[in-house]
């Protein structure tokens, strides 16, 4: 076994180690570690990535000195690869962004906490992005859970802890609806590990057994998924959550933890379910409706907020809806459109969250259209940070939005039926409706008013330029270089199966 | 009064005309005069009396349009009162009253749901289910030769899935964390506690029993008692029912006992905020270098050099003891720290 197999394991105990240091150290400290720690995961998501793109195969790693089905053990291949690369890079840049609203945004003597909970997500992610094993996965979603709940409340206004009690009850409840399934599972098949799962449902459902139960698995853990990553009707905890939390805290909530768990959800397809199972089960067009629901829904909503961050919380919704979207087609080309969504979603709705806390810093700290106009002029690098993701959002060519749209609507244009031409159509009024709002936003930010909220000699930090600026370029590189990521997903999504 | 008709004709009429030097066509004009004037003055005064009255009229009907209007104002905008606090006053209790029976119908909809599928499940306890498979039978058969515990339990979740429990003990880790962030009322800079604190430990004394005799007498005899007990299962957690979580669970029930009973002040001199930092970190970090320890060397196939022992004894078990004891001294300085924080903000 090469060494690079290790690394996997390396990052999740290093993340779970250090995570317990920073509780005894000073904040400065604990913030050099965290950021030390993403990048060296960083890099070993990228070696783990390269390694198996090189093998052409994904490898299991066992933890511990027994075999699989009796011991716990983890998965590496190309998806995971690069899911976990991603997800270290957006929390890499978006706690160097907003690094310096942490220290305005959070009692002194409690800083170090946040990075505890930064460094217990990012292991619960690489958790839930490796893992080979159905409970191991429930563990990390718990973890994954409370320190998502952490990073809302640590802002400790009226406004965050009320957001976090909706968070903490709407996620716990989607975290005790797939702990019974996983139970309910566990009394059918008799494993926890997913490859032996798989086989006996697949074996069950040849046989025509178990038909009602296994339905009804299907059911709840997508529907508990379907609640912690916010799709449609279950979104109430979303907008206050992303509007209020400190700028690092909304980033990382809205493009990791509820990506984390979406992809956990395509992995119970692939790997534990089978994705032949699961689109029989016809919860793929639930998936669909929903997903059709929320791109208009979460657009409307967005349409009427005059809060710029509760504005993109909204289009958040929308941006789910559109993964779900591509998972209810039930077809390969529909899964790839959805994960590459996953990837250019979390890429730019991040920045735009930095961006924006950017630009009320230069408008007297408020949130609104009315005070943020002309903050464009105020703070360069945010206002031209933030159109970048308003025209990657409404997917204008160029940016990453454009190219998740157009694999999107190749995907439903793949057979014609109604459902597909439900899909184009919503496609289309969707993306109306999203110009509207970011352009309505834009256009804002670039009209020259507000002037008293100048600051004299103001510059914006450099950690916070550097983030930026990263983020421009990922958008770039997935709206110009999408051919290798997107074979990169398929070759990993034909591993899954 | 009316004079007679004839009274200009009479004798002494006659008379006082002569001494006037008056004909009767004079009389008779000044009569005639005398009336119109009256009818003038009568139909002046009737003409002032319509006026007056068309006024009135006018005023009247000014005043009841006023008044009418006043009233349809009053009445549009109670209406509009009305309108605008129905949502308050009636939509809530609808809406709630359809939320509470949407909730309940939600609520009977998937107990049904969940109840109709345990029906369908296989029978319990039988023992062709298909949860009686090759992962139970070398748990059963291998497991006290792999481990070298005699608890079996103990030897699942310590040893063969332990990257699990690795991260159940970083759950509660992090949830006191998120409590401590929530609850935890801040010192100053050289340690001692702000007013804030200082009002709440104030507050705090009012509730606490103050040197309740019979309380410190039981806990005198109960405290060692319940700690030695959960000392006990810890240790015992290889070789009985027990182990770490349970035994960390009755440590820290002692503690809190012993707290109502003597005060934060004694329990102080040992569990203070830098012994709680020492204490709740060391054994996690522990637990995450040797478990690390003893997953690379599973997976690269090494041997890991750690002796199991001799079944049933106490040092047996290879890491399954020590693991036991860190999670119990975790779990037990968790319990006490979150009975601090929520009684006043921390130790």
């Amino acid at each position: 076994m090469d060494f690079v197999c290790n690394f996997p394991f390396f990052c999740i105990v290093l993340c779970l180690a250090t995570g317990v240091i920073s509780s005894v150290l000073k904040p400065k400290v604990a913030k050099a570690v965290s950021v030390t720690l993403v990048s060296v995961c960083l890099v070993c998501s990228f070696c783990v990535l390269f390694y198996t793109i090189g093998t052409g195969e994904s490898f299991t790693y066992m933890m511990g000195h027994f075999p699989a089905p009796w011991g716990n053990e983890i998965r590496a291949g190309v998806l995971e690869g690069v899911m976990a690369s991603f997800f270290c890079v957006i929390m890499l840049l978006s706690l160097l962004g907003g690094e310096k609203y942490l220290k305005v945004d959070i009692e002194e003597p409690k800083q170090n906490l946040y990075f505890v909970l930064i460094n217990l997500l990012l292991s619960s992610l690489l958790a839930l992005v490796y893992t080979n094993d159905l409970f191991t996965a429930y563990v990390f979603v718990e973890i994954n859970t409370i320190a998502a709940g952490g990073l809302i409340m640590i802002r400790s206004n009226g406004h965050c802890i009320l957001a976090s009690m909706k968070y903490m009850i709407m996620s716990l409840l989607g975290s005790g609806l797939l702990l019974i399934g996983i139970t309910l599972q566990y009394d059918l098949t008799g494993h926890l590990l997913m490859s032996n799962i798989k086989e006996s449902i697949g074996a069950l459902a040849a046989n025509g057994e178990y038909t009602v139960p296994l339905t009804v698995i299907i059911g709840l853990m997508s529907v508990g998924i379907a609640i912690k990553s916010a799709l449609f009707p279950f979104h109430a905890w979303l907008s206050d959550a992303y509007g209020y939390s400190t700028a690092s805290s909304a980033a990382i909530l809205s493009s990791l933890v509820s990506k984390a768990y979406i992809f956990l959800l395509i992995k119970i397809m692939y790997r534990v379910i089978g994705t032949d199972v699961f689109w029989d089960s016809k919860i793929t067009n639930v998936f669909f409706a929903l997903g059709i629901a929320g791109m208009l829904f979460g657009s409307f909503s967005a349409i009427k907020e005059h809060d710029m961050r509760r504005m993109i919380a909204f289009s958040s919704v929308a941006q789910i809806g559109y993964i779900y979207m591509g998972l209810g087609f039930g077809t390969e080309l529909g899964m790839v459109a959805a994960v590459f969504h996953i990837l250019s979603h979390a890429a730019t709705k991040s920045m735009l969250f930095v961006a924006c806390r950017g630009l009320s810093e230069v408008s007297g700290d408020k949130k609104d259209f009315s005070d943020l106009k002309g903050s464009g002029f105020r703070n360069i690098i945010a206002g031209v940070a933030f159109s970048v993701g308003a025209f990657s959002m409404v997917g204008v060519p160029l940016f990453a939005g454009f190219i998740s749209k157009l694999y999107l609507t190749s995907a439903a244009l793949e057979e014609m039926s109604v459902k597909m031409l439900v899909a184009v159509i919503t496609l289309a009024i969707s993306t109306i409706l999203n110009a509207l709002y970011f352009i309505r936003a834009v256009i804002s930010i670039y009209t020259p008013r507000n002037e008293h909220y100048r600051i004299e000699g103001f510059r914006p930090g450099k950690t916070f330029c550097f983030g930026l600026a990263c983020f421009m370029v990922i958008n770039f590189v997935l709206g110009l270089a999408s051919y290798p990521i997107i074979n990169a997903i398929e070759q990993g999504l034909q591993m899954f199966s | 009064m009316k004079p007679r008709s004839d009274y200009e004709l009479s004798l002494w009429r006659r008379l006082v005309r002569f001494v006037d030097g008056e004909t009767l066509a004079d009389v008779e004009r000044r009569a005639e005069e005398n009336r119109e004037s009256d009818a003038k003055n009568q139909q002046m005064a009737d003409a002032e009396a319509e006026k007056r009255f068309e006024q009135e009229e006018k005023e009247d009907r000014e005043d009841r349009k006023r008044r009418l209007e006043l009233e349809h104002e009053k009445e549009a905008k109670s209406l509009l009162e009305k309108y605008k606090n129905w949502p308050k006053e009636h939509g809530v209790k609808i809406f709630g009253r359809l939320y509470a029976v949407m909730a309940v119908l939600l609520c009977a909809i998937v107990i049904t749901t969940l109840l109709v599928t345990v029906s369908y499940l296989p029978e319990y306890g039988s023992p062709d289910n298909p949860n009686n498979n090759e992962v139970v039978e070398k748990y059963n058969k291998d497991g006290l030769y792999d481990t070298g515990a005699t608890n079996n339990v103990a030897s699942m979740i310590l040893d063969y899935r332990a990257f699990d429990t690795l991260g159940e003990s970083h759950v509660l880790f992090v949830a006191a964390v998120c409590v401590m962030i929530l609850l935890r009322l801040e010192l100053t800079k050289d340690g001692k506690p702000t007013d804030v604190k200082r009002a709440e430990e104030e507050n705090d004394r009012l509730y606490e029993p103050k040197n309740d005799k019979i309380l410190q007498l039981s806990a005198k005899i109960l405290v060692p008692m319940i700690i030695m007990f959960g000392i006990y299962v810890i240790l015992n957690g290889h070789l009985s029912p027990g182990g770490g979580f349970s035994g960390g669970a009755i440590i820290g029930a002692g503690l809190i006992l012993y707290v109502n009973a003597f005060g934060f002040e004694k329990a102080k001199r040992i569990m203070n905020r830098k012994n709680y930092a020492i204490i709740s970190v060391v054994p996690l970090l522990f637990y995450a270098i040797a478990k690390g320890y003893s997953f690379f060397t599973g997976a690269n196939h090494l041997e890991s050099g750690i002796p199991t022992g001799t079944p049933g004894a106490i040092l047996s078990g290879g890491l399954i003891l020590p693991l036991n004891i860190c999670v119990g001294i975790v779990v037990a300085c968790t319990m006490y720290h979150f009975y601090t924080l929520f009684r006043k903000g921390g130790m």
